[in-house]
């Protein structure tokens, strides 16, 4: 893996407004494989909106990004329909992206074993969480995007997140994540916003 | 492209639904308070319900559809899943179409089965005309659930939004009503109606999917 590869993803000039607030300017980040980019900053800094021009699902005001390969998004909603099971979402989605992937490792992975079988309404947000995190281990993409990976993980949770994270980047992989505190995972670089 | 996420959108709408057990029952216990209200408020004269008839299915339906459609959007993008579709890497469009099919399927389809029922209940006579009515109001249907689509996509992030749906999408059901009535009346010029009816559809059919996915893509944004 030379750093001159070119980057999974990356952008320039990034800008965004909100209301007639400058959320943020001019930033750029590039992704290469097997880095890990940890986005700081207080609540309301614009971290998910950034994360979301990076997944494509918001434009920027202003600036470009490219991306190079596919991605993986975690969103700080974990898109868990009350009336699902964590079998059935994950089972779900890889069908929706064509993987054929049988979901028992992901669910036995996540510690979701016992509760895989009970409806989204009864899970707790820890829970929740960790099936919508059990959707990476569905298929294999390069860069994954996580928004707040930490939320209502428990200790055991968050070494989880922590060795995916680890086993992502060995593997080639590269990851953004916005985080509050301090992250379990050595980052090979931080962007304050 | 391949199809897998619009059919894995289709199957997620079909159990969501059904899900609660409720599915077509609600859209059919409605359909039927109204047409048991109805000749509660204009008397039970045989002859004025039997006029009557036809129109107030059409409204039950058109009813029937704002309603199940209030919350197809809407959830998905509070809960987060409308960010996942929107990276499913199928075109926005088809998964839109797609969930409101598996609605029309489980709400729309179900009623106008159902209509020759209703009739019945207004007074018309047994006859296979009323099979072909059936039709008429599955094929109008679709169109209400189409154009209520848009309307669901639109108000996605507008809480209450339910009347905001009706707001946006009843202009939109008009062109559907008048042929559909039309096709039902009998009279003058309603040969020709059932094929401007199928017109209306077709066209909502083609339109529709594309205003749902500008609007979801800008309930994202």
């Amino acid at each position: 893996m030379s750093s001159e590869a070119r980057p999974l993803l990356s952008a320039i000039g990034l800008g965004m407004i909100r209301g007639e607030r400058v959320l943020f300017r001019d930033v750029g980040l590039a992704l290469r494989a097997g880095e890990a980019l940890v986005l700081r900053g207080a609540n309301g800094a614009g971290k998910t909106t950034l994360l979301r021009i990076l997944a494509g699902l918001t434009r920027p005001e202003a600036g470009d990004v490219a991306r190079g390969a596919g991605h993986h998004w975690i969103g700080h909603r974990e898109g868990l329909k009350p009336q699902e099971t964590p079998r059935e979402h994950l089972k779900l989605w890889a069908q929706a992206w064509g993987s054929p992937t049988d979901s028992d490792p992901a669910l036995s992975r996540m510690g979701l074993a016992r509760p895989a079988d009970v409806a989204g309404r009864y899970l707790s947000a820890g829970q929740r969480r960790r099936t919508a995190l059990a959707r990476l281990l569905l298929e294999d993409r390069p860069v994954w995007l996580l928004d707040e990976p930490y939320t209502a993980l428990d200790a055991e949770g968050r070494a989880l997140v922590d060795a995916l994270i680890g086993e992502h980047r060995a593997r080639g992989g590269a990851v953004i994540a916005a985080i509050h505190g301090e992250a379990g995972f050595a980052a090979s670089g931080d962007l304050t916003l | 492209m391949s199809p897998a996420p619009i059919l894995a959108a289709f199957r997620q709408s079909l159990g969501e639904a059904w899900a609660g057990g409720a599915g077509a029952l609600l859209p059919l216990g409605f359909l039927g308070g109204a047409a048991v209200l109805v000749p509660l408020g204009i008397g039970s004269d045989g002859e004025t319900l039997k006029a009557v008839g036809p129109g107030i299915i059409w409204v039950a339906l058109a009813l029937a559809s704002l309603v199940t459609l209030e919350r197809i959007f809407q959830a998905d993008a509070e809960d987060g899943t409308l960010d996942l579709w929107l990276q499913a890497g199928a075109p926005v469009s088809a998964v839109a179409a797609a969930k409101t099919l598996a609605h029309w399927l489980s709400a729309g389809l179900p009623l106008a089965l159902f209509s020759p029922l209703l009739a019945l209940m207004f007074q018309a006579e047994a006859s296979p005309s009323l099979l072909v009515n059936a039709g008429l109001y599955a094929l109008g249907s679709l169109a209400f659930f189409f154009w209520g689509g848009v309307g669901a996509a639109l108000s996605a992030t507008v809480r209450r939004g339910g009347l905001l749906i009706s707001l946006i999408a009843l202009p939109l059901f008009v062109p559907t009503a008048i042929f559909g009535a039309l096709a039902m009346s009998g009279g003058p010029g309603s040969t020709g109606a059932p094929l401007f009816l199928a017109a209306s559809t077709l066209f909502a059919c083609a339109v529709a999917p594309y205003a749902m996915a500008a609007a979801l893509r800008l309930a994202a944004d």
